[in-house]
Parts: structure tokens; C-alpha cells; sequence
């Protein structure tokens, strides 16, 4: 069954960020070129690879935290409306508003509502997924309220007009030198002095930010986790600008996808061991943030809870894609990707880049808006081996593109070239006469091992991503009769 | 309709046919039965780590141990108002609920802790008089907690059933620290750049 058969929305075109304007094929081949992104990626993620591999590798108990890290993902959907409607209960219940958002337009459309009522024309960010993914950024931006990104990363990409390139760390496609280029251009009175050191990087953006966070007057938040038993909230973050943005301010708007509530109080305890393990490869983040509603005198007086669909009860809808909804958005899938390696997160063109991307970017959008991400894999499974709660990415790609192959009506030389396979398979003499015929691509090889991607169109579009072995000098059904001759 | 009641309508589209919930398996360790003297020494190694400072003493020299561990930081020292005087240093002032910004002029704050986890070197504040408002442990740029020995729970599962889901709670694993630098740790952003923790046992 598929949520287009149902009559379930998709996340909505010419709003946010789900889909990029070319093909990952294409987008991949420029960002292949560049060498800097690719030794910039290289360091990062084989930096946090081993980092990772060392605190998971500490826990004896990994595979049943993970074990139960996917059982409660997995029954919190099976119920997804009845525990939506026990957060909505508890959040109202101490204080807190809760609004429902069908997709990316609605959602920013409330968030700018909510902040017009205040009357203030800033507000301060914290990273985000959820935010990014509906373009928010943009929209307020068109209401003349400006947002300030506070997370380190997320004020580089800002500040460098750039476009967000991996879930944890936005910035992971520049390296320090570039990071400094940017601040001195962009921060205004950043230190000329300032050196390439991280630590003085991050010094500047705390001069950049403090009296941003204490002037600020309403935030905007995502939400790691919601539980729904208790109402409670939680951010996972490093900087402290999370807990600037989620205490200062007096009222705080926080923008969360539906299927990250959890049940229980108690399923925290899976995941805030599962989650700072696998993402900066850390025994725990240095602040968690957790609340419910509005505390009297302590934070913010007004609090706001934005549900958002934009494509999630589209996903929920396919039995074996909506495992997708289970990501906690750690990004160790990315970071042990050597796709993602390779390319960078633009070339993915959505917010979701790497193997998580290639699976739930399809999904949220409708496999035909994003149809060449299934593709962006080598199906190594090494996704799945780390991911903290077993989603089995490699099958839901396999399912995406059976799904995308369907939905093709037109032939094409692909499956014009298979079909003929498939025939001269199946019967001896033919198969014979195609072996023969195959010996002519030793002469096209000229001695080289793989044949040149120079051939002639359409077989260049399967050669060029693909190297095909010269064909031997004899086949073996050939050298077994010489050999057993006699 | 309303939103709610469409995207609830999905929702129940999309499911179907409910069968019913497969139980989750909680085979993971839920207690830690190291003896209380190793849980200690695991969060010391826990918290250093993340190159917080940790200082033990004595039930009764908490207050000189925080004095000394204060001697080089310039400023005040703001104190959560339920801190008992045993813990305070001369001098130090108690928070007096002034607008949340004005605590960034103090240098240091000291708190105590609702709970403390060993395995991954975390202190829990749950914006109790002892602990404090949120914002106290934010804004002055370094932070004293105090830890009782009898407050250190081995594992994250221990530490999650001994708090309140409704209070502010707040979970403090070393200063503040970021990894947006080509994915390498540094200590110091925005939140207390120096986490000095006074063991007492
Ligand atoms: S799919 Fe798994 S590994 Fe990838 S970001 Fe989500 S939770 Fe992490």
C-alpha cells in the first residue's frame, strides 16, 4: 500500500528544502572535482569514525540498547496518534500550546504568527533539522523578522551564505582556514589577529553571540526527543547556545517532526545513551536540556509546541519505508557513508544528505521528486551496521527503487539491454554467439583490464559509473573443452 | 477540518488494520553494581576527561575547598539560594532573582546537583533551590557543583529514575564544548567555560 494509493500528502514543492534542482549524479560528479571538500570530508569523518567505534566499543550492553532503541521507535508508530494526543495533553497541561502543522507552508506560517504577536523582529535559533527542512529561515526572513543561528556550525554556514551539508555539523564541508576566511569577512569587529585555531574560533563566536542571547526575546527550537506521558522536552547539544536560546528568552517556539515522541519517561534512558555515542562519538553531550510546559520564574513564560507532518504520515504509510521515522538523526550513517565521503552533503540536495537522506528525502518528498537518491549507494550495509537504532537503510533502498523502477512507464535502454540478457540467458546457443561477439571488447580494451567509459550512447550511461572487466581472451565453457579434450 | 484532526486522520489512514504492539525487550543494564568507591572513581575519570577540574573533600571543608578552587577566578560568586552557608565562600552573594541577563556580571555561581552519573560524567540540576534557575548555571563563566558521594549513581538508567520529568532539568557533562571544527573537540563556547566539581566524600 502507498500513501499516494491512500491519498496521503506529501511534503509540499516550492517550500523548504527536501529537493535539490539536479540529479545526485550530477550534483556528485562536480563535487568529485573538488578537492578540498573531499580532504576536508575525509579528516571530519574519519576523526568522529574512530571516536565513535571507541565509546560504543566501551558498552557491553550496545546491541540491546540498540535492540530496544528500535522496539520502542517501532511501537511508538504503531500508535503514533494515540501518544501525539497524550504529548498534546501533558505540554497543555503545564502551561504550554500546542498547534498542528499539515506541512512545511502551515508550519512556518504559525512560527511567524507566533513571533508577530510578540512584537519582536529577531529571534535566536537553535540548530534545528525540522526548521531547516520547512525553510523557516526564509520565511520569517519575508516578515522582516530576522533569525539568528546560534549553533557554531549553522552561524558558519549563515554567516558564509552557504547551505547546511551534514545533520550534526552543517560546516563539515569547510576546514579551520576557511572557517577563519569567513568570520573576519563576515563577523563585524572580529579580531584581524584571529587565527585559525578552533579554539579561537570558537571564542569569536562567542563575542559574535553573547549579546545577541541576551537581548533575545523569543527563540526557536527543534526537539531531540518528546515524551509523552510526562509533556517533557529535550535538546541535545555542546555549545550552551541551546540553553541560551531555551532559557533566556521569554517565550520559546519549538518546531518538532510528529514521530519523535516516545512514550515513556523511562525510554530516555535508551536513547540519551545511543545518541551522544554514535554523533560526536562522546560518553554524553555536555548540556541536555529537558522541561515541561512553562516554569514559574525559571525560563521562558510562553512556551509554543509546533507538530509537524510535511510528509511524515506519507512515510508511515509504507510498511517497509517508515522505518525512516526511527532516525534520531545521530549522523554516524553519514559519516561511515564512502558515498557521502566522497561527494558532501550538497549533492544530495536536501537537508537530509547520506544513506538517512537517500531513504527518508524519497519518502517525504514522493520517490519521483527525489528519484535518483535510492541510487546515491553502494548498498555496503555499513549504515546499517552503525546505526543506533538497526534502521535497515540498505533494504529501504532496494524497496525505494523497486518502487521508482515501477513507476516508469517509459523503456529504457536498461531494461531494453536486460531484457536481451535475460533471452540470450536462457538459451545455450545464443548465449554462446553473445560470448563470441563480447570478445570484441578486447580489442576496445587494448590490453587495459577494464573497458574504456568512452562508449558510444546509451551504454555510456552504464559505463561511466561503472567499470566492466575486458572480456577474457577464452571463455571457460571454451578453455574446459580444450582442457578436457581428450 | 483542522490540522489536528487531519494529520490524526493520516496517521490512522496510514497505519490501517492495527495489529497489536510487539513489547520492547529491555535487556540493556539498568544498574550499575560497582561498589560505591569505583562509581566514584569512574566519574572523576569521567568528568577530567572532559577537562572539568574535580577537587574532593570533607563534609565540613567544602566551603575553604571552594574558596581555593575560586582564588584565580575574577568577579563574584553568585550562590543558588537553598546552598547550605556550610558550603558558601566568604563573600559570595545568593541569587536574589534579578532579571535572568543581569547573572552574566557574576564570575562564578555555585550550586549543588540533584544526581550525578558515573559511567558518562554528568551532573543533574533540576532548578531546585540547590540547584538553581536555569539560567544561573549558564551565564557566569565558570561553575562550581557541588556532588555528595551519596548522589552518584552508576548508570543513565539509575540517574533518569531518581529525577523529576517535570522540573527543568538540566544535564551537565564537562563545560561547554563543540565539535563543529572539523569534527575535533574544544572546551569553551557559550555556556560556563571552567566546570570545577567538588566531590565530597
Ligand atoms: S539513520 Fe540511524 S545512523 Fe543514520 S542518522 Fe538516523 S539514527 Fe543515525
Amino acid at each position: 500500500m502507498t500513501a499516494v494509493f491512500l491519498g496521503i500528502p506529501t511534503a509540499p514543492p516550492g517550500v523548504g528544502h527536501l529537493r535539490g534542482d539536479r540529479s545526485f549524479p550530477d550534483a556528485a560528479r562536480e563535487a568529485l572535482r573538488d578537492g578540498q571538500l573531499r580532504a576536508n570530508l575525509g579528516h571530519a569523518t574519519s576523526t568522529i569514525r574512530a571516536k565513535r567505534a571507541a565509546v560504543v566499543g566501551e558498552l557491553p550492553d550496545w546491541a540491546e540498547l540498540r535492540e530496544a532503541g528500535r522496539a520502542i521507535k517501532a511501537a511508538t508508530m504503531a500508535r503514533l496518534d494515540e501518544h501525539l494526543i497524550a504529548l498534546e495533553e501533558q505540554v497543555t497541561a503545564r502551561g504550554g500550546t500546542v498547534h498542528w502543522a499539515r506541512d512545511a507552508i502551515e508550519a512556518n506560517a504559525i512560527v511567524t504568527r507566533l513571533v508577530q504577536a510578540t512584537g519582536a523582529d529577531e529571534v535566536v535559533k537553535v540548530k534545528s533539522m525540522a526548521t531547516q527542512e520547512i525553510g523557516l529561515n526564509e520565511a520569517l526572513e519575508a516578515a522582516g523578522i530576522t533569525a539568528h543561528e546560534t549553533d557554531l556550525a549553522e552561524l558558519i554556514v549563515q554567516l558564509g551564505d552557504d547551505k547546511p551539508s551534514h545533520i550534526l555539523v552543517p560546516a563539515i564541508h569547510k576546514n579551520r582556514a576557511e572557517i577563519r576566511e569567513i568570520f573576519l569577512r563576515t563577523m563585524p569587529g572580529a579580531d584581524p589577529d584571529l587565527t585559525d585555531d578552533p579554539r579561537q574560533l570558537a571564542m569569536a563566536a562567542r563575542t559574535h553571540l553573547r549579546e545577541r542571547f541576551l537581548r533575545a526575546r523569543v527563540a526557536i527550537s527543534g526537539a531531540n526527543f518528546a515524551v509523552a506521558e510526562t509533556g517533557t522536552l529535550a535538546v541535545v547539544e555542546s555549545e550552551g547556545n541551546g540553553r541560551m536560546c531555551l532559557t533566556l528568552p521569554d517565550t520559546l517556539i519549538t518546531v518538532m517532526g510528529i514521530e519523535k515522541v516516545v512514550p515513556s519517561w523511562r525510554d530516555l534512558e535508551v536513547y540519551l545513551q545511543l545518541l551522544p555515542r554514535s554523533s560526536t562519538g562522546e560518553r554524553m553531550n555536555p548540556y541536555t536540556s529537558l522541561w515541561a510546559g512553562v516554569t514559574p520564574g525559571d525560563g521562558p513564560q510562553e512556551f509554543h509546541l509546533v507538530l509537524l507532518d510535511n510528509g511524515r504520515t506519507a512515510v508511515l504509510a509504507d510498511e517497509v519505508g517508515r522505518e525512516a521515522l526511527h532516525c534520531i538523526r545521530c549522523s554516524a550513517c553519514l559519516n561511515v557513508c564512502p558515498v557521502y565521503e566522497r561527494t558532501g552533503g550538497h549533492a544530495y540536495g536536501s537537508v537530509y544528505p547520506g544513506p538517512i537522506g537517500a531513504i527518508l528525502s524519497p519518502q517525504l518528498t514522493g520517490v519521483e521528486d527525489n528519484a535518483s537518491l535510492p541510487y546515491a549507494s553502494s548498498l555496503c550495509g555499513a549504515c546499517y551496521d552503525v546505526c543506533p537504532v538497526a534502521i535497515d537503510i540498505p533494504s529501504i533502498l532496494v524497496h525505494l527503487r523497486a518502487e521508482h523502477v515501477e513507476a516508469q512507464t517509459r523503456t529504457t535502454p536498461e531494461a531494453v539491454a536486460f531484457r536481451a540478457l535475460s533471452k540470450a540467458m536462457s538459451s545455450p546457443r545464443l548465449w554462446r554467439l553473445a560470448q563470441r561477439a563480447a570478445g570484441l571488447g578486447r580489442f576496445l580494451a587494448r590490453g587495459k583490464t577494464t573497458l574504456p567509459n568512452a562508449l558510444p550512447p546509451p551504454v555510456s550511461t552504464w559505463t561511466r559509473t561503472r567499470d566492466l572487466p575486458t572480456p577474457p581472451a577464452k571463455t571457460f565453457t571454451q578453455q574446459w573443452a580444450e582442457e578436457h579434450r581428450s | 477540518m483542522s490540522s489536528r484532526e487531519e494529520i490524526l486522520g493520516r496517521i490512522r489512514t496510514a497505519l490501517g488494520e492495527r495489529g497489536p504492539v510487539s513489547p520492547v525487550t529491555r535487556g540493556y543494564r539498568t544498574v550499575d553494581v560497582r561498589p560505591a568507591e569505583v562509581l566514584l572513581d569512574v566519574l572523576v575519570d569521567r568528568l577530567e576527561d572532559y577537562k572539568a577540574t574535580v577537587v574532593r573533600c570533607g563534609p565540613d571543608e567544602v566551603a575553604a575547598t571552594v574558596a581555593t578552587a575560586l582564588a584565580a577566578v575574577q568577579g563574584d560568586v553568585v550562590v543558588a539560594p537553598g546552598v547550605p552557608s556550610a558550603w558558601r565562600p566568604e563573600g559570595s552573594v545568593e541569587d536574589d532573582g534579578r532579571p535572568a541577563v543581569d547573572l552574566a556580571g557574576y564570575g562564578a555561581t555555585l550550586t549543588g546537583v540533584s544526581a550525578a552519573v558515573a559511567e558518562t560524567g554528568t551532573l543533574v540540576l533540576d532548578g531546585s533551590p540547590l540547584c538553581g534557575r536555569r539560567a544561573l548555571s549558564l551565564l557566569p563563566d565558570c561553575l562550581v557543583c557541588v556532588v555528595e558521594a551519596a548522589q552518584v549513581v552508576g548508570s543513565v538508567p539509575e540517574g533518569l529514575a531518581v529525577l523529576d520529568p517535570l522540573a527543568p532539568l538540566t544535564m551537565i557533562s564537562g563545560p561547554s564544548a563543540t565539535s563543529d571544527i572539523e569534527l575535533q573537540r574544544v572546551e569553551g563556547v557559550h555556556g560556563p567555560r571552567a566546570l570545577i566539581v567538588v566531590l565530597v566524600a
